[in-house]
């Protein structure tokens, strides 16, 4: 598609009327571009500016002067090193294990044969069409009756294994020629060690997508995280910054120092790899 | 033996509890208690005689009702507008999506910031300009409408990139037959550029409405269902009933009723869709 200049046939069009459009279109578009982008500069200058200057003067976007205070005093008005420690273990640990459990399963449901492996795959995909909050309160109560309430544990485990995981990798694996581990099984390569030597390298990508997916998904989420802890120092960024953004105690722009923060790590990641995070979530829906 | 931990922990977590929340819904169930108490479907009928579910469900469906149909639009005229290659588009375009990928619980603590109507700057531009602040998260005709703008600013960047994508797929010979048959860029925007969405269009006003109807994280943080149940909807209500009550039964008659409700649209959608397919 040609990108850098308009198609021949349409080149006639462009008369005064399609310019004047053009012009008004463009003017909206970048508009409301500005509309979106502003929570987020709003949280970042306001992180840089001082509790009194905005209590007196709320209205001014460019801090009066750039301090960095509220980006040290964060790590000891809350128990945000925590929290943060918290997002991490949650979100990478769920996203980590999550990744070798769906391969595994979607392993299995690609290429191997056992009975009962077509309802198996049903069961996968009708999974996929529960809404979690569904299941929320009996998940709750089971999660209750282990003792896995408060616990990394009980963040985890649930969501150590996805239905979408499965499926995606399983629509993966099945592109793969199937004379590849043919080939590695005449050689005496055991089912685990196609899995690992021939399978996962292969699908770098989808596992690279299904990673990022997995890793937003449990860092963003906030009813989980909600439900399942209770005490301050389980709590996930979401639910902690949430809790003591209901409090007089903390200033502002600290709050804000703990969202620019909080938001960083995907934001980072996101400059460097975009490509995954619209592949991820354009291919679930879920956000 | 490769199925093993999936299985165990999609039957532990997902398989097994639909089926208990629907056992929960028909007992006098309460979290911490041993015995519960089998009670039919006394839980649902409770429900329909609770005014404060009949509030929920009307604030979910207009939430619904207004969201969806702007997001779509929104979405489908910003894809079209920046479904090009060029570097402009493809910055423009990260703007829009950058929402959807950052938390919505955190961006709702700067969006209840940004309305405040003592520290926030939208009120004191409204001040500086001669007007009364709004309050909007406190008034009990604006604080739906100021959930809807939040949710649309998050969610709209979704559904362009589902579009772009799907434009990008539009043969360029059909623009162009149309072009020679004279049609005007409005023409060729009803007449191409709608007809070969339609898949994509359907895909992205069914997730729109089913997250639409889940609504929940914007909402606790931003107004807790208030002020006086105004904007408390389906899922709130739930974790209200669920977490706050600990009446698990009667938030799992909730959360089945999100559920047949979720799927009832769904089927409608499918068919109204499919049969103008066939037209």
């Amino acid at each position: 598609m040609s990108s850098s200049s308009l198609p021949l046939y349409l080149a006639a069009e462009r008369g005064s009327l399609y310019r004047g459009l053009t012009t008004v279109s463009a003017i909206l578009v970048v508009g409301l571009a500005a509309f979106i982008a502003f929570p987020f500069v709003w949280m970042l200058l306001t992180s840089l500016r001082t509790q009194q200057e905005i209590f007196s003067n709320p209205g001014n976007l460019i801090p009066a002067t750039f301090n960095l205070d509220a980006y040290v005093r964060i790590w000891s008005e809350l128990p945000f090193a925590r929290l943060f420690l918290n997002s991490v273990v949650f979100a990478g640990g769920a996203t980590f294990i999550s990744l070798f459990f769906d391969s595994l399963a979607a392993f299995a449901l690609a290429r191997l044969e056992f009975p009962g492996k077509t309802i198996a795959f049903y069961l996968v995909l009708a999974t996929l069409m529960v809404p979690y909050q569904i299941t929320l309160i009996p998940v709750f109560q089971t999660v209750f009756d282990l003792h896995w309430l408060d616990t990394y544990q009980g963040l985890i485990v649930p969501r150590a294994t996805s239905a979408f995981g499965i499926f995606l990798l399983r629509q993966f694996f099945v592109t793969v020629p199937r004379d590849l581990d043919a080939a590695a099984r005449i050689d005496g390569a055991s089912e685990f060690r196609i899995y690992r030597s021939i399978m996962l390298p292969l699908a770098r990508p989808a596992l690279a997508t299904l990673a990022v997916f997995h890793f937003m998904y449990n860092w963003n989420d906030f009813l989980w995280p909600l439900v399942i802890t209770s005490s301050t120092e389980m709590r996930t960024l979401p639910a902690g910054l949430t809790l003591f953004s209901g409090q007089f105690v903390i200033e502002h722009a600290v709050l804000m120092a703990g969202a620019t923060i909080s938001l960083a790590p995907l934001a980072i990641s996101f400059l460097f790899a975009q490509r995954f995070f619209v592949q991820g979530i354009a291919t679930t829906g879920i956000k | 033996m490769f199925l093993l931990p999936s299985a165990v922990i999609l039957s532990v977590f997902v398989l097994y509890p639909i089926v208990q929340s629907l056992w929960m819904s028909l007992h006098d169930w309460s979290m911490f208690q041993a015995a519960h108490e089998f009670v039919g479907l006394a839980n649902y009928a409770e429900l329909l005689d609770d005014p404060r579910f009949w509030n929920a469900l009307t604030n979910t469906i207009v939430f619904t009702v207004v969201t969806v149909p702007l997001q779509v639009v929104i979405g489908l005229l910003l894809a079209v507008a920046l479904s090009r290659a060029r570097w402009w588009a493809v910055f423009l375009r990260s703007v829009y999506f950058f929402p959807v990928i950052s938390s919505f619980a955190t961006m709702a603590i700067v969006w209840r910031f940004l309305l405040s109507a003592d520290v926030g700057p939208t009120a004191a531009w409204l001040r500086d300009a001669g007007f009364t602040p709004l309050d909007a998260l406190h008034s009990p005709t604006l604080a739906l409408p100021a959930v809807i703008l939040v949710g649309l600013w998050k969610n709209v960047g979704f559904t362009m990139v589902i579009l772009v994508a799907a434009l990008q797929d539009v043969p360029e010979s059909l623009n162009e037959a149309a072009v020679l048959d004279g049609a005007s860029p409005w023409q060729r925007f009803i007449h191409v550029t709608i007809p070969s969405l339609r898949h994509a269009l359907l895909f992205t006003t069914v997730i729109a409405v089913i997250a639409s109807l889940q609504v929940f994280d914007q909402v606790y943080v931003m107004t807790r269902g208030g002020p006086l149940f105004h904007t408390e909807t389906l899922v709130t209500y739930m974790y209200e009933q669920g977490f706050r009550e600990y009446r698990s039964g009667y938030a799992a008659a909730i959360a089945w009723v999100l559920f047949l409700l979720i799927m009832l649209v769904s089927i409608v959608q499918l068919r109204l869709f499919r049969y103008r397919d066939v037209e």
